[in-house]
């Protein structure tokens, strides 16, 4: 039975936003058993978002409108995000008008305005914040670019739908050009997201944070929505991760069954990267952030040379 | 398993050669090296096999054979020793701007692409697709060898060149005969012995491995 292709992407973007705190929610929870400590309730994340939304909002004197009107643009492309990427279902009615490299441009607009508002107020923390969120994204975005054109040259076309589906019927498990941008994507994603070993999430220790250090002067309902978009970031990249390395299991079309069945395979496979993903928090420390070029610059490398090794190997 | 499955592993293999090949350059600790060059000789011990089950070159089962007893184990153990005996296993050394030089490598990796692209479309041979690879890991143990000061490392961009021409070897040509892979095997052996002597000799005199040290040995004028 076929379903309207928007109910699908509605039921997408539901998704997103109920799942995005249950994955984070998950990780920390993993983080914790491999820490030996005791863990917070799964669903601790929704409760803070809770928390966070009924609180009343203390704006600084001087703040912009930029400042007000950044964690509600920040939310709102996150969830213009979760109906690009094909998460459930690969025949999205918004895959059409959005493909991979505007994905990236959204994410930037993001970015762009989070580094605005974190200079906004004219705290120094903020300032430096900002500076350092920049840098990062100047090395992170070409990498990721490269990275994405390398998935791109195999499947011959940037709309990420059509990237699942060619992967998911390809006989691609043995590409070395994939290999290559499974790495550069792994580094680039936990960049971005301000993962371990670029930026610790749980930090508000005053020289090492980042993102902390851009949203600090954030409270109330603009906080929840900024903590809550940061979350849907970690999931899209995730989710964008398995959708163009793993997509076995997302829907092909919008059959009522084939789309139900993708919501286990999507939390077994988020089961698994969460788990991924502590391995890869615990066992590593944070680096100097001189080091995040070199970091970075591997990230590059790797996308470069997935893209050569089509060329090359293919 | 049929010729088409064994050239994607092949392909597979060839792309992770290339990486070790990368990984040797970019990184800075001796012993992460060493493991690094066990592994690339590894990997390479795994596809010469493979080209020679796939090719029906037997005599290429040796010579993996002999890459895997002297590229995997002897020459990073007789390293090992050295690094440990010269007291310089702990050394992390200082490499002169490392994203330069991976762009570098880059720039290789694609020049050695369009070097063999003539060789690629005269080939039929099912490995012809990784002598680029082979080309560019000759390149970038090269690259090594000029980018790096200390005396050890640039041993062991010479071992990543010389790994480079055996890959360069099989997949170009299904091999050298075997008279002549011995012949380079044995060389490889009195090579690292010499290199030992020699290191000895440059850090009893020197006090230190790193070769920019030698420039005191020229004349005053």
């Amino acid at each position: 039975m076929n379903i309207h292709p928007l109910i699908v992407e509605i039921t997408q973007i539901a998704v997103l936003l109920v799942a995005a705190p249950l994955f984070t929610g998950w990780v920390k929870m993993v983080k914790c058993w491999f820490q030996g400590r005791t863990s917070p309730s799964l669903f601790q994340p929704y409760r803070d978002i809770r928390k966070l939304l009924a609180k009343d909002v203390t704006l600084a004197e001087n703040a912009s409108w930029i400042f007000r009107f950044t964690p509600y643009l920040v939310f709102g492309v996150s969830i213009m995000a979760g109906g690009i990427i094909p998460i459930l279902s690969m025949d999205l009615p918004l895959s059409a008008t959005a493909d991979v490299i505007a994905l990236v441009a959204l994410f930037a607009i993001a970015r762009f305005f989070t580094a605005l508002a974190g200079m906004d107020i004219g705290t120094a923390f903020g300032g430096m914040g900002s500076s350092r969120e920049m840098t990062i994204a100047s090395l992170a975005e070409p990498a990721m670019l490269m990275a994405v054109f390398a998935v791109s040259l195999v499947s011959r076309s940037t709309s990420l739908s059509q990237m699942a589906l060619v992967v998911s019927q390809g006989h691609a498990m043995l590409r070395p050009s994939l290999v290559f941008a499974l790495l550069a994507f792994i580094l680039i994603a936990l960049a971005e997201t301000g993962r371990v070993p670029v930026d610790n999430p749980a930090t508000h220790l005053e020289l090492t944070m980042i993102h902390e250090a851009m949203i600090l002067e954030y409270s109330g309902r603009h906080l929840a929505l900024i903590e809550w978009a940061s979350m849907m970031k970690l999931f899209l990249f995730t989710t964008l991760g398995i959708a163009s390395f793993f997509p076995w299991g997302i829907a092909r079309n919008d059959d009522l069954v084939a789309v139900l069945a993708a919501i286990p395979v999507l939390l077994f496979k988020l089961g698994i990267v969460g788990v991924g993903l502590v391995l890869i928090e615990t066992g590593l420390a944070k680096m100097r952030i001189f080091r995040i070029t070199e970091f970075l610059g591997s990230a590059f490398l790797f996308a470069t040379l997935g893209m050569l090794s089509f060329f090359m190997l293919e | 398993m049929d010729t088409h499955i064994a050239s994607q592993i092949n392909s597979l293999l060839a792309a992770l050669i290339l990486l070790t090949a990368f990984g040797l350059v970019v990184q800075r600790r001796m012993n992460a090296l060493l493991h690094l060059f066990a592994w690339q000789g590894f990997l390479l011990a795994v596809s010469t096999a493979i080209v020679g089950y796939v090719g029906g070159a037997h005599d290429l089962y040796i010579s993996s054979i002999l890459t895997l007893s002297m590229k995997v184990v002897l020459l990073p153990y007789i390293l090992h020793k050295l690094i440990v005996k010269l007291k310089i296993h702990k050394e992390v050394e200082t490499v002169v701007n490392i994203p330069t030089t991976m762009l570098m490598g880059i720039i290789l990796v694609i020049f050695s692409y369009h070097l063999t692209a003539p060789i690629r479309e005269l080939s039929t041979l099912v490995t012809r697709s990784t002598l680029a690879v082979a080309l560019a890991t000759v390149m970038l143990g090269f690259l090594m060898m000029i980018t790096r000061k200390h005396a050890v490392t640039q041993i062991i961009g010479f071992l990543a060149m010389e790994n480079g021409l055996l890959f360069a070897a099989t997949s170009a040509t299904y091999g050298m005969p075997l008279v002549v892979e011995l012949g380079v095997a044995l060389d490889l052996l009195i090579a690292a012995f010499i290199f030992g002597m020699f290191f000895f000799h440059i850090s009893t005199t020197f006090d230190s491995l790193d070769v920019d040290q030698m420039a005191r040995l020229k004349e005053e004028d």
